[in-house]
């Protein structure tokens, strides 16, 4: 290499920073390893399976939203054929005694979404923005309302069924336990989350990033812009399949409600929440939304309420998501004036779930007259029972979020005091933000 | 040897308003030539004609000799023209070295490989590194493109328009906005840039016109009115009277 580059080029990374990275990946697997033997309940080891599949689909959708900039409503299609393709596969291989075992059901329903997203996605990644958000939402409504149509294939409202243990058992290995299913998923979990990692890494992964960035100077540097959004839309395809043949496993059945808008909002939400501008940012989210949808429908009954107010609060006060938050403190731990902030979090704690938690009694109660006025009172959410009758509790809930709020605004300016205190400290070492 | 580009009779209508009227030009491989003209003359719709950004809605523009009107930018480009934008029109999010990285990818034959890893292309580091060094921006590589000055901005613009190696490059307003020490700097990295290579460059400010141009073209309400060498457009009557003279007052 010549004098120039070898000055100008970022440095390439040193023995020691690769032994980090590969070692992050190894440290992944050992992980994915041993979790099963921590939390060995079989409730935890379907939440695990849950997790892994929703971060394949997640990671899967930020190809399109965070590296390309295409805001899909309609990728559970691909997840939801992908599923479909993988039951009827699985019929097909075991009526027919064929020597296919079921690690290998995944990769159909990848092919599956590859194919289909290859070929709805040429018309609708022609432009992006908008017209994209749009087809994309007409294909999803269409899917799915042929999947209650066409009931061979889709097996109407009741979906198609299947027994994932009668193919080929590979070292005696049924697939009937969910901790065989477990290790099952979090493999092509691990391989997925790889395989979409370098992704990013390769020019077509870079030219994605200047496609969302500037689609009409792309143009002018030698590529077709639709090219490259169809073919970042055919891997988002390819892998959403993957996260649907390993659903469609989990559970052993698949419905019209695989395809349809809701599974479509709800990796927009955990990809969003988690935050699209980080390769782990759909990792979080969809750890968060998976854990928190399980857990909030066991202590509300209006959780799908909460988990709109968390969206609308990530959008408007954390665009980056819980990984762009975590990320902004970086230059803050480099330049150790973290503690100039972390304080200030912990007195604005206090208020601040004060305030909550007057809203949330405000809202069960509301609840309970709206949905069930003629039920008892005495009800109980998040673990607390109280009386929704009771004046006293009104009073309380308006005491708590209307305090809670006046107090809390002050907590928050000082919070900012302290974050432009500590980013200025940073910026004049030198470490930017 | 035909020329570099060569624009017969082009029109260009938006509905009923002609914007370009009637434009035959020549621009001779490996020459410098400027586009001089009032505000809303059609500098910038010719340029548009001729990257393809626009079709032309009657007459044909040539590039070498083959026609190219009515092609997509992206392939008009691959072809060997390169233009800029006069409002900076980069990657914002992407830093310096991702922008110009972008840049090179197409002309080192990558095209939309998924299979390689981008930082182990030596090719693609060393001619990413080479015009990095060029615009002198060597200190600000990480720095993502919508955070750097405008200066910096329209340096990065320039570089992104000649990374790919293009051999015809078109510059629209590259020194707009700036003060008079950077004017003087982005017009010796202009010149040492496209070195060898055919510049087509529309401009306002006239000593860069005739410090840089060997040969220079009028544009008045879509039509051209001259071509000829610096002198003779300093000399032409119906320049002086349409542009210049308004200049020199």
């Amino acid at each position: 290499m010549s004098e120039i580059a070898a000055n100008a080029a970022p440095p390439l990374p040193t023995s020691g920073e690769r032994l980090k990275f590969y070692g992050m990946w190894v440290a992944a697997a050992i992980v994915l390893v041993l979790l099963p033997k921590i939390f060995s309940s079989g409730g935890s080891l379907t939440t695990f399976s849950l997790i892994g599949i929703s971060i394949i689909f997640s990671l899967s959708y930020n190809i399109l939203l965070g590296q390309t900039g295409l805001l899909s409503f309609g990728h559970a299609v691909y997840y939801g054929l992908g599923g479909f393709l993988a039951i009827h596969a699985i019929n097909i291989f075991s009526a027919g005694k064929w020597p296919i075992p079921l690690p290998v059901i995944p990769l159909i329903g990848g092919l599956a979404g590859l194919a289909f997203a290859a070929l709805l996605g040429w018309v609708s990644t022609k432009r992006s923005g908008t017209a994209f958000a749009m087809i994309s939402l007409g294909v999803g409504e269409l899917i799915a309302s042929s999947a209650l149509i066409l009931r061979t294939f889709f097996g109407g409202e009741a979906g198609v069924s299947t027994n994932r243990t009668k193919l080929l058992k590979l070292f005696g290995w049924s697939f009937g336990p969910q901790i065989q299913i477990y290790y099952l998923v979090a493999a092509w979990t691990l391989i997925a989350m790889i395989a979409m990692y370098a992704l990013t890494r390769t020019p077509l992964g870079r030219m994605c990033n200047a496609a969302r960035d500037n689609p009409e100077r792309v143009q002018f540097v030698g590529y077709n812009p639709h090219v490259v959004r169809y073919l970042a839309f055919c891997f988002a395809g390819l892998f959403a399949g993957i996260a649907g043949a390993l659903a469609a496993i989990n559970f052993e059945i698949a419905n019209s409600a695989y395809l349809g808008a809701e599974q479509s909002g709800t990796v927009l939400f955990a990809t969003y929440i988690g935050g699209i501008g980080f390769f782990i940012g759909p990792i979080v989210g969809a750890i968060f939304v998976t854990m928190l949808s399980l857990g909030l429908s066991d202590l509300t009954q209006v959780w799908q309420l909460y988990f709109g107010l968390i969206f609308i609060a990530v959008v408007m006060f954390a665009p980056g998501g819980i990984t762009g938050l975590l990320m902004m403190h970086r230059p803050l731990v480099k330049a150790g004036t973290l503690m100039r902030v972390l304080p200030s979090y912990l007195i604005a704690l206090v208020p601040t779930v004060a305030m909550i938690a007057g809203f949330i009694l405000s809202v069960e109660t509301i609840v309970h007259y709206t949905v069930n006025p003629s039920d008892d009172p005495h009800i109980r959410a998040f673990g607390v029972s109280f009386d929704a009758a009771s004046p006293i509790i009104w009073a309380t809930a308006g005491v708590l979020l209307i305090g809670g709020f006046l107090v809390a605004r002050m907590t928050w300016t000082r919070i900012g005091q302290a974050w432009d205190d500590a980013t200025g400290t940073a910026r004049d070492k030198g470490i930017a933000a | 040897m035909s020329a570099a580009i060569e624009l017969c009779g082009v029109e260009k209508r938006f509905g009923d308003i002609a914007i370009i009227r009637h434009i035959d030009l020549s621009v001779a491989q490996g020459e410098r030539h400027a586009l001089i003209g009032p505000n809303g003359a059609g500098k910038s719709t010719t340029f548009n004609l001729i990257s393809g950004y626009m079709a032309p809605s009657s007459g044909s523009v040539l590039l070498r000799g083959e026609e190219i009107s009515g092609l997509p930018p992206y392939q008009i480009n691959r072809r060997g023209l390169s233009r800029s934008f006069q409002v900076t029109n980069v990657f914002a999010n992407m830093s310096v070295w991702e922008n110009l990285r972008c840049a090179v990818l197409w002309s080192t034959g990558q095209r939309y490989a998924f299979w390689k890893n981008i930082d182990k292309l030596p090719e693609v580091r060393e001619r990413t590194a080479q015009i990095l060094a060029d615009i002198n921006l060597l200190g600000r590589r990480d720095v993502p493109a919508g955070l750097l000055t405008y200066a910096e901005q329209r340096a990065l613009e320039i570089g992104v328009t000649v990374a790919g190696g293009a051999d015809i490059i078109l510059l629209d307003e590259p020194t707009a906005g700036m003060s008079h020490a950077e004017t003087e700097r982005a017009v010796e990295l202009i010149r040492r840039l496209t070195e060898g290579r055919t510049l087509l460059i529309v401009e306002h400010d006239m000593s860069v016109v005739f410090g840089l141009a060997d040969r220079i073209s009028v544009l008045v309400y879509g039509e051209i009115i001259a071509s000829g060498t610096p002198q003779e457009i300093r000399n032409n009557p119906k320049v002086r009277e349409a542009y210049l003279g308004e200049e020199a007052a």
